[in-house]
């Protein structure tokens, strides 16, 4: 004890500067590695999104670049037929529409739904029932799902439209799974949405006399409205970017088709199946897919930076 | 003025009363509508868990080219391995017995492969028709007696397609024959890299954002980036991995570089690759909120005595984050185990028959050959589709349960 005093007299005699300064001072290179080390792997994510940039833009531009391919052909003609060199891009992306459509108009109502009994009605028992049970939904693979397409709802649809009506293969099947896959999810985001307006908002138009689902439409739904629509945009980018039960159900080849009961190949159902084959690296076949790719990409990465922004603004109104 | 006047036409008495029970009456039937959508959800969830069961289980109807009771001394379910090799150099022709031989030596060979082998190869078993679980179990009479009438040599039993036999041994072209040994192991080498590459850079990133990052623009666009790739759908991190991993770093991922001959780089190294970054994000937006839960009053005090900023992080906020952590990156995982398309378009093979040897095999992985399976128009791959499916949901939902339970006590413990 006496010693340490003393040493620390004497190293306040010799020097001016107070020992806590010294010790913020002292250079520890163990410490700086650490946190470089830490840095590099913050960075990490900002090389994906390099990467993914870098090889995407790159790989189109090859594509674009060849002389068989205009960009005006490709964003104006509605046949993709790489064998004979026509690249229009619009039979894949209407059949990406019309099966995201079909889910979103399954998910939007059903999740809605579910959202507003969750956070207005269900008890909190009924709710630590529902909730895993709807984590499972959201859990499970979506090749599953693609199962269930292909040998349950392409055979109902055939039953009740006659198989004259639906094909096999088939993009209402695909989509309408599809919906039941993302209702989980705007389900979850919708709740948080509804459960972060204040109480204060229900207690007052309680305290108007207002019913318990008049409380629910016309208080806490339009209060929460932008967070619901920030889900319903990431449910959309989901079933845009979903590939799986698009790639079983929905039928191989593009057909530029507004008729639901018929087969159309997706933009990711294309990728997975020709990527899925001995592909050659330099043919243009294989630059086609990342100029699909980037159309996805820029799709889906729009339509995540909208939803991002409209929770943003939502979350101030109430902080 | 125009609030009076409005307050005047109100209903009173009777009226009043009237109205209230109508708007009770719609409360009370939009409720019951609400309530409906989550018993939709529920019931899609439950058709779809039966629509999968019903396909795995089920009657057959056998052929058989030759009695496979009669082959040997015994009955073929209670012979030895060397009675059953006897049977088989017996039966088979020398090139075929070779084949064999070159893909594994007999007498290597469990019980179990060998059984099936004579089963295959010499009693020539084959299912010639198979029937759902539901017409099974429900209308056991006319089903039994439609597989007789169509198969009138054929036995008939009650198979289920998941068995001991189906996760131990590697794929065939018969479906009977058929495993996902391959695939199994294949989804484990995958993950167990995934997990190896993912865990320690998706902490390491989370412990950097919350603990290190002060708010300027760099760490910013480092967490903005981090939310859109969480967005980002998985098979673009697909050609992300086919470019960079299988092609243009081939020499690495193809393990040429270390003395492995392999034609390119479509192995569970460049597959692992891939799925480590397609589940980074998540990770990191898990993780980060594990150590956002810690109190700050903890990395106070221990700083109070003398700590540096590692020392606090790696005694005091990580051991308190770390079953939220764990919690997260189960979740991840899972997420990875199901995850088919990224690894379709890297490239994995679905013909595989033997077993993965490490990082630079080539590979395939159970969702991939259930969705090889069910795209094969025979009907018995269906029901090999739906059995594997089955493992694979069994594996999700053990592993999801864990993360349940860990995330339950940990609340507690809070």
């Amino acid at each position: 004890m006496a010693e340490h005093l003393s040493t620390s007299a004497r190293a306040a005699g010799a020097q001016p500067v107070p020992i806590a300064e010294r010790l913020r001072r002292r250079r520890r290179i163990g410490e700086s590695m650490i946190q470089a080390l830490l840095w590099l792997c913050g960075a990490v994510s900002i090389l994906t999104t390099l990467g993914i940039v870098i090889v995407l833009g790159r790989e189109s531009w090859l594509f674009f670049g060849d002389e068989a391919v205009s960009l005006i052909e490709f964003f104006g003609s509605t046949t993709w037929q790489p064998a004979i060199g026509h690249f229009g891009i619009w039979p894949l992306l209407l059949s990406t529409l019309i099966t995201s459509t079909i889910a979103i108009s399954v998910a939007v109502p059903i999740g809605l739904a579910a959202a507003i009994y969750l956070s207005e009605y269900a008890s909190p028992r009924v709710r630590a029932w529902i909730k895993p049970i709807l984590e499972i939904l959201a859990g499970i693979p979506t090749v599953v799902y693609g199962f269930f397409a292909l040998y349950f709802m392409t055979p109902l649809l055939r039953a009740i439209f006659g198989p004259d009506t639906v094909q096999i293969f088939n993009m209402a099947s695909a989509g309408l799974v599809m919906g039941i896959m993302i209702t989980p999810i705007i389900c979850s985001m919708s709740e948080d949405a509804l459960s972060a307006v204040p109480r204060a908002l229900r207690e007052g138009a309680y305290g108007l006399g207002a019913t318990r689902f008049e409380v629910a439409t016309r208080v806490v739904l339009p209060a929460a409205l932008s967070g619901i629509l920030a889900a319903v945009i990431v449910g959309v980018s989901r079933a845009i970017g979903e590939t799986m039960i698009v790639a079983i159900a929905a039928g191989a080849g593009p057909n530029f088709t507004f008729n639901p009961f018929q087969a159309a190949e997706t933009m990711t159902g294309h990728i997975a199946r020709i990527s899925g084959g001995d592909i050659s690296y330099a043919s243009i076949d294989y630059n086609s897919l990342f100029a699909i790719g980037l159309t996805l990409f820029v799709m889906t990465l729009s339509l995540n930076l909208l939803s991002q922004r409209i929770v943003r603004r939502f979350r101030e109104v109430y902080e | 003025m125009n609030t009076r006047r409005e307050l005047n036409r109100l209903p009173t008495g009777a009226d009043l009363r009237a109205d209230i029970r109508r708007r009770r009456r719609r409360g009370l039937f939009y409720r019951w509508l609400l309530l409906s959508s989550i018993v939709l959800a529920l019931l899609s969830l439950t058709t779809l868990l039966l629509n999968i069961a019903n396909d795995a289980f089920g009657l057959v109807a056998l052929e058989y080219r030759r009695d496979p009771d009669t082959l040997g001394p015994a009955p073929l379910a209670e012979l030895e391995q060397d009675q059953l090799i006897a049977i088989l150099s017996e039966n088979l022709s020398r090139n075929r017995l070779r084949v064999l031989e070159r893909e594994a030596p007999l007498a290597q060979r469990s019980v179990e492969e060998l059984r099936t082998l004579v089963l295959e190869e010499v009693a020539r078993q084959r299912v010639v028709e198979s029937a759902t679980l539901f017409d099974s179990l429900f209308q056991r009479a006319a089903t039994e007696a439609a597989l007789r009438e169509h198969h009138p040599n054929a036995r008939i039993v009650f198979r289920s397609w998941l068995n001991w036999s189906f996760l131990a041994t590697p794929m065939a072209s018969q479906p009977e024959f058929a495993g996902i040994r391959t695939a199994l192991l294949g989804s484990l080498w995958v993950i167990g890299l995934t997990i190896l590459f993912a865990f320690p850079l998706g902490v390491g990133a989370a412990i950097y954002l919350e603990e290190y990052a002060t708010p300027n623009r760099f760490n910013r666009l480092i967490q903005t980036n981090i939310n859109n790739l969480a967005g980002v759908p998985s098979i673009i991190y697909g050609m992300l991995g086919l470019a960079i991993f299988v092609r243009a770093l081939s020499r690495l991922t193809s393990g040429q570089a270390f003395g492995i001959a392999n034609d390119n780089g479509r192995t569970i190294l460049a597959a692992a690759l891939t799925m480590a970054l397609l589940i980074l994000p998540l990770i990191i937006i898990n993780a980060q909120e594990a150590i956002r839960a810690v109190p700050r009053s903890l990395r106070q005090a221990s700083y109070a005595l003398g700590a540096t900023k590692w020392q606090t992080i790696w005694h005091h906020v990580l051991p308190v984050a770390f079953p939220g952590i764990l919690t997260g990156n189960i979740l991840a995982v899972s997420r990875a185990i199901g995850e088919t398309a990224p690894l379709i378009v890297v490239g994995a093979s679905t013909y595989i028959t033997f077993d993965p040897q490490g990082p630079f095999s080539k590979f395939t992985v159970l969702p991939i050959q259930i969705y090889n399976w069910i795209a094969q128009p025979q009907e018995e791959f269906r029901r090999i589709a739906a059995a594997a499916i089955i493992v694979l949901l069994v594996m999700l939902l053990s592993l999801n349960s864990v993360a349940i339970v860990l995330r339950n006590r940990l609340r507690k413990s809070l």
